[in-house]
């Protein structure tokens, strides 16, 4: 890695950049050693015979190809029309071609042409087929590692290809020959060894929470609980593990808290479900997807709640909203004994699962919760989209409430809010960089290049309007800009959740 | 030349019909065992039916994505579409109402069909990250479609063909009742360039056409909370 990592230079005019062949070559995250592999149940290491492993790649991709319509239609359905090819922010901060989404799917296409095509078979030069090699895999593992998944190219295919399931079927080949990730799989097994993405045993949990308790009491005078592990709750929080101590992540789980305690509602955190992140996703593994979801699933059981909240995370959204009623039947509409078990017990009456966005902004709409603004005058506000949440999931009951429900609630709680330009907002949103199971210190150059986007539309609000605050609802955004916006020349602090604003805001007590 | 004709455009037809099909019923039977549209994405059926309108008809996401490459290729689907309608007077006896009334249109837009493709190729050819991404079939494509249609307006505008004959060599291989096809070049040239594009159909990136009518971004409806949506292999998993 570079002694030292600079942002690149904000382009004058956001114009299509030149290519830079090879500019990414050498990044890689680190290899995942042969313990973490193995407690998930990946082989340790790479076969020391390449056949081995060419064949092994060969049939795992000939698997998912025929249990993902979506990978299989999109390895076909590709005419290289280039709609997608400046779209990604890795590509316009790195200008290497094979961050283009659609040479990042060619990577895996030319190997898919010629061992499961005809023309590929016959006529591999012609179509861009080739051979399978160690070198082939290898540039899998650096360009498949510098996906984030944001599926911002998806939005602008003609055919809705969406390279975040190509990376994870590569992810996942990848993990199936032993040739997985450090950072994503180390984390896997903690959630299954601790309960959580940043291993916090369950009495150190306990212990945050009493602290918080104290906090909050000092500040503002009253007791607003963080209840852990408390039976016939009515709400199960699940909240990302960064919530408990990072910065400024623990602002928006004090805000959640703040909301419970002022709208009467009895909830409770689980030690053993302590993490809404599951990165089972971002490897693409359908097996680790649902374990680590299943946690949610026996917590709610044991502790027979009737409700299940989300809070601010991107892909844990996507998962609890997209996937939890098909992994864990949290969910309504279900006919098979499994699910009914669940949404029997759930009051399905309320949306299972709620984001904390929108069990606050209900209260809001109800006038259940009321505000003194002027506390976050010294804010003047934009709302960064998580792309998660923007292109993968819902809020609210219409189309695109992922939007409005969080501008919704800023709007509630504060006096100035500024939109960013169009075309980096709402469903076109750029990532922060450091989605995807990338936000690891190897990958840094990647990370601050592929923010470069969302800086240049931030530098231009925080010019023309005075921006100095950037709310979003993700534990990974939080901490990839908290890292990101120094080396911009930005306060790390310009980055918070949309419950810190709440908490700031909110009138506890004298209502 | 007539009996090759006849030989080539029957196994291109077969090909095309059991290639394609084939194609489909390895797409339908594929499980989409996560709900991945692209969102925001309509919460209803008819919504999501709406969407794929706009897709397949308008090429909604593509306009988004790039104006030029929109024009150019919207452009050509439908002036292609509409030159396929004129040709249907070939297959029909009496010809369809619509397929009269279309014919005029079908001539223009073999020209237009032209300029679409010429677009396309320029873009592949001078934009350096389409050209980076281009493999030698993606011009090959462009190429054959650009003789195809140039083959075609030739033996419309140039060198006439006698088009009667065409109609009673093209119905008679649709009965099974074999006629001679009219002694001409520029017309085997036209006909054996369609009958390659047939017969490569169903092998090359022209599956992009089946292809979005299966694809889970587009073609799935927002609701996940309100039904469980579970696929065989994963509901295997729970047992």
């Amino acid at each position: 890695m570079a002694a030292e990592i600079t942002a690149p230079a904000y382009r004058i005019i956001p114009i299509i950049p030149a290519l830079r062949r090879g500019a990414m070559s050498e990044s890689k995250p680190y290899v995942a050693t042969d313990k973490m592999q193995e407690a998930i149940g990946f082989p340790g290491k790479l076969a020391d015979n390449w056949q081995e492993t060419h064949d092994a790649v060969i049939a795992k991709m000939g698997e998912l190809l025929t249990k993902y319509r979506s990978l299989k239609v999109y390895m076909d359905a590709c005419v290289h029309c280039g709609a997608c090819s400046d779209k990604c922010h890795y590509f316009i901060g790195t200008q290497d071609p094979k961050n283009m989404p659609v040479a990042r799917q060619d990577l895996m296409r030319s190997v898919y042409r010629r061992y499961f095509t005809l023309a590929g078979k016959v006529f591999p030069k012609l179509v861009g087929a080739r051979d399978l090699t160690r070198e082939v895999l290898d540039e899998w593992f650096s360009y498949f590692n510098q996906c984030s998944e944001c599926r911002r190219c998806s939005v602008f295919c003609p055919y809705g290809i969406d390279t975040a399931e190509v990376t994870m079927a590569a992810k996942e080949i990848l993990d199936s020959v032993g040739y997985g990730q450090k950072y994503s799989n180390e984390i896997i097994g903690k959630v299954h060894k601790i309960g959580n993405n940043l291993g916090l045993p369950g009495p150190a949990l306990e212990n945050t929470l009493e602290g918080l308790e104290e906090d909050v009491k000092e500040d503002t005078g009253i007791d607003v609980r963080f209840p852990l592990d408390i039976k016939g709750a009515e709400v199960l929080l699940i909240t990302p593990s960064a919530d408990f101590f990072a910065e400024p992540h623990i602002d928006s789980l004090i805000g959640y808290a703040k909301v419970f305690h002022a709208s009467g509602v009895s909830w409770t955190l689980s030690s053993m479900a302590s993490e809404a992140g599951n990165f089972g996703m971002f490897i693409g593994n359908y097996d680790q997807l649902r374990k680590i979801a299943l946690r949610v699933r026996e917590a709610a059981l044991e502790l027979g709640v009737k409700r299940i909240v989300v809070g601010e995370c991107g892909h844990a959204w996507r998962v609890a909203y997209s996937f939890w009623n098909t992994l864990i039947g949290v969910g309504a509409g279900a006919n098979d004994p499994y699910a009914i078990q669940l949404q029997n017990q759930l009051d399905l009456r309320y949306k299972q699962p709620m984001h904390i966005c929108e069990f606050t902004w209900d209260l809001i709409e109800r006038g259940g919760l009321s505000f003194d603004k002027d506390a976050n005058d010294k804010h003047i506000i934009t709302f960064h989209d998580s792309c998660n949440v923007a292109r993968a999931s819902r809020m609210g009951d219409f189309a695109g409430g992922q939007f409005e429900i969080p501008r919704n609630i800023i709007k509630a709680v504060a006096n100035n809010f500024v939109e960013m330009r169009d075309g980096t907002t709402r469903e076109q949103t750029f990532c922060c960089g450091g989605g995807g199971g990338l936000l690891t210190d190897e990958l840094l150059d990647l990370r601050v290049k592929g923010a470069l986007p969302r800086m240049e539309a931030l530098q231009q609000v925080a010019d023309s309007h005075g921006v100095n605050f950037m709310a979003t609802i993700c534990a990974i955004c939080k901490a990839q800009f908290t890292k990101v916006l120094p080396i911009y020349g930005f306060d790390r602090r310009v980055v918070g959740g949309v419950h810190q604003l709440v908490s700031n805001a909110i009138k506890l007590g004298d209502k | 030349m007539s009996a090759f004709l006849t030989l080539l455009l029957s196994f291109a037809f077969l090909a095309f019909v059991l290639g394609l099909g084939y194609r489909i019923y390895d797409y339908a039977r594929t499980p989409a065992p996560l709900l991945i549209p692209t969102t925001p994405a309509p919460t209803n059926t008819g919504g999501m039916l709406l969407r794929m309108l706009r897709e397949i008809t308008l090429f909604e996401s593509l306009f988004k994505a790039n104006l030029w490459t929109w024009a150019a290729s919207w452009v050509f689907h439908i002036s292609l579409a509409l030159v396929l309608i004129r040709h249907l007077r070939y297959f029909t006896e009496p010809v369809w109402f619509w397929v009269a009334l279309a014919q005029p249109f079908g001539l223009y837009a073999g020209l237009l069909m032209v300029a679409g493709l010429a677009g396309l190729w320029a873009r592949r050819i001078f934009v350096e990250r389409i050209r980076y991404i281009s493999t030698p079939s993606d011009h090959l494509m462009l190429v054959l479609l650009l003789s195809i249609a140039g083959s075609g307006l030739f033996i419309k505008f140039i060198s006439h063909t006698d088009i009667i004959g065409v109609k009673s060599f093209i119905l008679g291989l649709m009965r099974l009742d074999i006629q001679a096809l009219p002694e001409d070049g520029p017309l085997y040239i036209h006909l054996i360039l369609v009958a390659t594009l047939i017969l490569i159909f169903p092998f090359s990136k022209l599956l992009h056409a089946p292809g979005i009518f299966f694809s889970p971004s587009r073609n799935q409806v927002d609701n996940p909370r309100e039904k469980r949506h579970l696929s065989a292999w994963a509901a295997k998993l729970e047992k």
